[in-house]
């Protein structure tokens, strides 16, 4: 290697940021934007993968960027959850590129050049959030996170689309200010540290109830884990474009949520403690009852865009429920549904954007027929649906295998019955659709003649959708680095 | 006789509640300014009262008399700077109230309130 | 002696020596001149008085060589030099800011005076800062308020003169009181030297008069401090000033009367007054809290942008008030942090205010439509400094809020609730902030509307895009300010270093 891998890290936060600036300097040529958009992408992917092998040999490698307060540095530390994460977001995001180009161009987007500016912080700062070493330095990335995706959000700029962005924004930055920064305080005053430390840092320094409120107000301060009842932003932040929804909204900004809410599972209370306080039935009882939930209300949507937001918010209490089994299969199965719905759900939107750019149609009830204009992408659409409820050989398949061996290992029933009845409820919400797709005709005419959309966005959602397929028979070496997460 | 023998201190705590609602009271600005000025003689009041020794006079040592009470000295001085600090604000207070006549063409708080609601 | 040893009066002379040079060379585009290289002298002499107390030493200079208790001292520690380069440096900013702005709204034939008054009111918030004599407080006090008024009445509106009125009335008000209190204090313990007023209030053994001492010292400052519900001089004042002035005062003049409170209920009543901690708790948090609110509430329904950020700021100065009444070595170390912080925002705030003002002609929200198309460089500066009144990470605001809720997690089940209080208005925060940034960013410009379509001068933009960088790299690079600050708090604790 040329470069030691602490520089490596500084490099993966540096090359957006640099990607950033560049891009708006660029503005006014679209085709040279995009170049430098495509560039940066590739660029940050090749950095960030190549501290994979690093990672599977034991590696931690590490970045102290100095002290913010003192004893609290920004720092960064890359371990397996983290590296999964980011190596996740910044692969997704050179497909998610090739995407935006196909879907802004056809839609004739106003304010490109912010878009693509807004994008490139968003990744910079999810990579920040993946390697964080301390749960401050987690923090301040979360929140730029949360700022840089609202003018994403707030994209179209028109009274409704404003309106949505500023529930986006109240909730995450209320939650995160109300909540997840006392926790965080909090920790501090009893622990004397944020640093993600193997095993934990509070065991033995807070008990019973107060843990069960110290954990109730990290699982709701994370607000981007969408947990119930503070889910209502993700589907606010549907009024975004759709390659907003597919990678901010499927896989950065969510994904940072619920992998904050796993990391400090397992690095800020440690599983062994959390799982002797009896309160972490708690996170259980509301994760299972958002999957259920999410998935009625799911069924009821008509707009695509809703049903797949609910869908997510489903999915990512998958990641919760799995966390807060605390058992070690249930952990990795955490991490592994992470990426399976990454794949799974990125795709969904692919699709969804890819119908919404060549026919305009956003309502599933206008949909019927459109798989036979659009095979490509109502094939991919239907292989994300699949990975959704969990059919082999798609990716869902994998993680929740983990998931429920992990429920096993608990005798959680609960958990169990759970995932099970969310298996169905999402088959139910997504096979008439796409049976509505393809088998019936088209009741009404669209308004012009379509095929599928721009060859970028058809490229992309292919791709994603061969990587559902890729995940279930190439997962064992994923598997392998996750099981490190425990190991202390 | 120790209550009347502080009857100073009665005047300077009338003084300033006199001052005081003066101020509160009053929509011309003239008049409240006049509160402010007796609000701040009677500190004057407050301070002069307190040096005072009794039997005492000013504090020049003359020669040949070593059984002499001195008044102190430090609160005067002190009262000076404030006296010439009350005289400043006054006349500041007085200039801005000019201007004031000048722009709105009225003294009367309560008409220049509702000059500049109207704007 | 050396010149070294000369700093503590020369941060004050060195004002005060200009300020007749300003007023008497008239010529063109001097008085400006003089006046900026007089604050910015008397900025890095604080910055170097800083340095030397960072380590938790009191430099106590005797002026005319007159030892304590009978003549006069100046004494600077970390805490005072703290704000001494608060008020040096916001004054520096807002005068180089103010180049253009201040030529676009105080006429040529005033300025002389006008910049006099400005070195005259920095010279009387400086020595505010750095004198250890009550009764010396009392007259720097007079000073920069008589000067601020002057500051003040130059505002371009009529309504800057009936606001000057209001102030010179409250702060008249405010000072006596205080004037009240420390004759008091004179009259049982004979002494006006504030480390010696410690050591002697006591030995008095006649409590009542001291308690009443603590009263009119303690309401006085609090009117000059804006502390709610006696801020109503303050979001009028604020308004209707020039902008640079407004920038100027904003940042500095009411949290010196804080810093004095903080000074004179630490050092001289704490250590003499027994339960002088719960009473000030009960004292400051209830005001502190109702502060929050309705200093929130009131911005959340404001129009007016620069009334807007006044209500802001009392909202924060009910965080300081919170901090101070903490009585811990945490909570005043946010109170001090906060003070020096919120400067730094609310300085950089007001400057995109006067950007804004000079292009748009006119500071209410919904006219300001299109502003984030039209000024995206001072609408940007606008938008960080408005995370850090909501306190996001990166921005000062965040360190300020990381030090309260740690001081407060200390205090109990009362602490409990004053860390939901202190969020819960963080909140309010972001409603307040948020309006002006979809109004700037979101909404089409009124049809009637002229046009903007230029940026503003670099003049203005770079003092005001240096302010705001400022902000972000003590918010990354905390040694400085918590440093000078939490030795600051210990000396007030009389804690050990």
């Amino acid at each position: 290697m040329i470069f030691s891998e602490a520089d490596t890290i500084l490099y993966a936060l540096i090359i957006p940021l640099v990607g950033a600036i560049a891009i708006a300097l660029t503005g006014r040529w679209p085709n040279v934007r995009e170049t430098v958009t495509l560039t940066t992408a590739v660029c940050l992917a090749v950095v960030v993968w190549s501290l994979v092998p690093a990672l599977q040999t034991g590696g931690r490698p590490e970045l102290k960027l100095g002290e913010m307060l003192p004893g609290l540095s920004i720092a960064f530390k890359v371990e397996p959850l983290g590296m999964l994460f980011a190596a996740l977001a910044s692969g997704l995001w050179i497909v998610n590129s090739v995407y935006s180009i196909g879907y802004m161009r056809g839609n004739n987007e106003q304010n490109q050049t912010r878009f693509y500016v807004c994008f490139a912080i968003a990744l910079a700062a999810a990579v920040g959030v993946a390697f964080s070493a301390n749960l401050l330095t987690l923090f301040i990335f979360y929140e730029v996170l949360t700022i840089s995706t609202y003018p994403l959000v707030a994209h179209k700029g028109d009274e409704a689309t404003v309106k949505s962005a500023r529930v986006y924004m109240g909730i995450l930055l209320g939650t995160s200010i109300g909540l997840l920064l006392p926790a965080m305080i909090w920790t501090y005053s009893v622990a004397g540290t944020l640093d993600f430390t193997p095993g934990g840092i509070l065991a033995g320094r807070i008990a019973e109830p107060l843990v069960g409120l110290l954990l109730l107000m990290f699982a709701f301060g994370i607000g981007k884990a969408a947990l119930m009842p503070i889910h209502r932003w993700l589907p606010a932040a549907m009024v975004a474009p759709t390659p907003v929804s597919a990678l901010l909204h499927a896989v950065a900004v969510v994904k940072a949520g619920v992998f904050t809410v796993t990391k400090v599972f397992v690095y800020i209370f440690g599983i062994d403690f959390l799982f002797a306080q009896p309160s972490h039935r708690l996170i259980i009882w509301f994760a299972c009852f958002t999957i259920v939930v999410s998935s009625f209300i799911a069924l009821r949507q008509t707009n695509l865009k809703r049903l797949l937001a609910y869908s997510t918010i489903g999915q990512l209490s998958y990641v919760v429920l799995a966390a807060s089994v605390l058992k070690p299969l249930s952990e990795v199965g955490a991490s592994m549904h992470m990426m399976a719905h990454a794949f799974g759900k990125i795709t969904l939107f692919f699709a969804a954007g890819a119908i919404y750019v060549a026919s305009k149609k956003t309502e599933i009830t206008d949909m019927r027929g459109i798989g036979r204009r659009m095979p490509w992408t109502m094939a991919a659409f239907s292989i994300g649906a699949l990975s959704m409820i969990g059919v082999p050989p798609t990716g869902g398949f994998i993680s929740k295998w983990y998931i429920l061996g992990g429920a096993i290992q608990d005798d959680n029933y609960l958990a169990l019955a759970t995932i099970v009845a969310s298996t169905l409820l999402n088959a139910a919400y997504f096979l008439p659709f796409i049976f509505a797709a393809f088998l019936y005709k088209e009741d009404v005419q669209p308004v012009k003649q379509h095929g599928e959309a721009p060859w970028q966005m058809v490229a992309a959602l292919t791709c994603t959708a061969l990587l559902t397929f890729a995940f279930f028979l190439f997962h064992q070496p994923i598997a392998d680095l996750e099981a490190q997460i425990l190991v202390q | 006789m120790e209550v009347l023998g502080l009857y100073n201190y009665f005047v300077f705590a009338v003084l300033l509640m006199v001052g005081l609602y003066c101020i509160l009271a009053r929509t011309n600005i003239i008049k409240s300014l006049i509160g402010l000025t007796i609000f701040q003689a009677a500190v004057f009041l407050l301070y002069i009262s307190m040096d005072k020794i009794d039997g005492g006079t000013a504090p020049i040592i003359l020669e040949g008399v070593d059984d002499q009470i001195f008044a102190n000295p430090l609160p005067q001085v002190l009262i000076l700077t404030a006296i010439v600090v009350g005289i400043s604000t006054t006349a500041l207070a007085l200039a801005v109230t000019v201007r004031i006549k000048e722009a709105y063409g009225t003294i009367e708080e309560d008409k220049i309130q509702e000059m500049d609601r109207e704007t | 002696m050396t010149l070294y040893d000369q700093l503590p009066a020369l941060v004050v002379a060195v004002l005060l020596f200009t300020a007749p040079i300003a007023y008497m060379l008239r010529l063109h585009g001097f008085p400006w001149f003089v006046a900026t290289a007089g604050v910015v002298t008397s900025f890095a002499v604080a910055c170097s008085l800083a340095a030397t107390v960072i380590g938790g030493e009191t430099i106590i200079y005797e002026m005319g060589g007159w030892p304590a208790p009978y003549g006069i001292v100046l004494s600077i520690d970390a805490l005072s030099a703290l704000m001494a380069m608060l008020i040096t440096g916001a004054s520096s900013a807002a005068l180089i800011f103010g180049y253009k702005s201040l030529a676009d709204e105080v006429g040529e034939e005033i300025a002389p005076a006008f910049f006099a008054a400005w070195l005259l009111c920095t010279a009387g918030l400086v020595g505010m800062v750095v004198s250890g004599d009550a009764f010396n407080i009392f007259v720097f006090m007079e000073i920069s308020s008589l000067s601020t008024y002057v500051l003040i009445s130059a505002g371009p509106d009529r309504r800057a003169l009936i606001s000057t009125y209001r102030y010179i009335v409250m702060g008249t008000v405010g000072a006596t009181f205080y004037l009240i209190g420390v004759g008091f204090l004179y009259m049982v313990t004979g002494t006006l030297n504030t480390a010696d007023l410690a050591a002697r209030v006591g030995q008095v053994e006649d409590i009542r008069l001291v308690l009443v001492a603590a009263g009119f010292v303690s309401v006085g400052l609090a009117v000059k401090a804006a502390i709610f519900p006696l801020h109503s001089w303050m979001p009028n004042a604020y308004t209707f000033a020039p902008n640079a002035v407004t920038v100027f005062i904003a940042a500095a003049s009411t949290k010196v009367s804080l810093y004095v409170l903080m000074r004179v209920d630490y050092a001289i009543f704490q250590n003499s007054i027994a339960n002088h901690d719960v009473q000030l708790t009960f004292f400051l948090v209830p005001l502190g809290v109702l502060a929050l609110f309705s200093g929130s509430m009131l911005a959340i329904y404001e129009k007016n942008l620069k009334r807007l950020l006044a209500y802001s700021s009392v909202a924060q100065i009910g965080y300081i008030a919170l901090g101070i009444s903490m009585t811990s070595v945490a909570g005043l170390t946010g109170a001090i942090v906060h003070m020096f912080n919120h400067g730094l925002i609310k300085g950089g705030m007001f400057m995109a205010v006067a950007c804004l003002a000079i292009r748009y002609r006119t500071v209410n929200v919904a006219n300001l439509a299109g502003a984030g198309r039209a000024m995206p460089w001072t609408m940007a500066a606008f938008v960080i400094g408005g995370l850090g009144l909501i306190g996001v990470p990166l921005t000062p605001g965040f360190i300020s809020k990381w030090y309260l809720v740690l001081a407060a997690l200390n205090e109990g089940w009362l602490g409990a609730l004053l860390v939901a209080i202190i969020l819960f208005s963080s909140l309010l925060a972001v409603i307040y902030v948020w309006k002006v940034i979809e109004v700037a960013y979101f909404r089409e410009p009124r049809s009637n509307a002229v046009p903007v379509t230029e940026e503003a001068p670099l003049v203005m933009l770079i003092p005001t895009w240096i302010v705001v960088l400022a902000g972000v790299w003590i918010a990354l690079d905390t040694g400085m300010t918590v440093g000078l600050a939490s030795v600051g708090a210990k000396i007030l604790l009389g804690a050990a270093l």
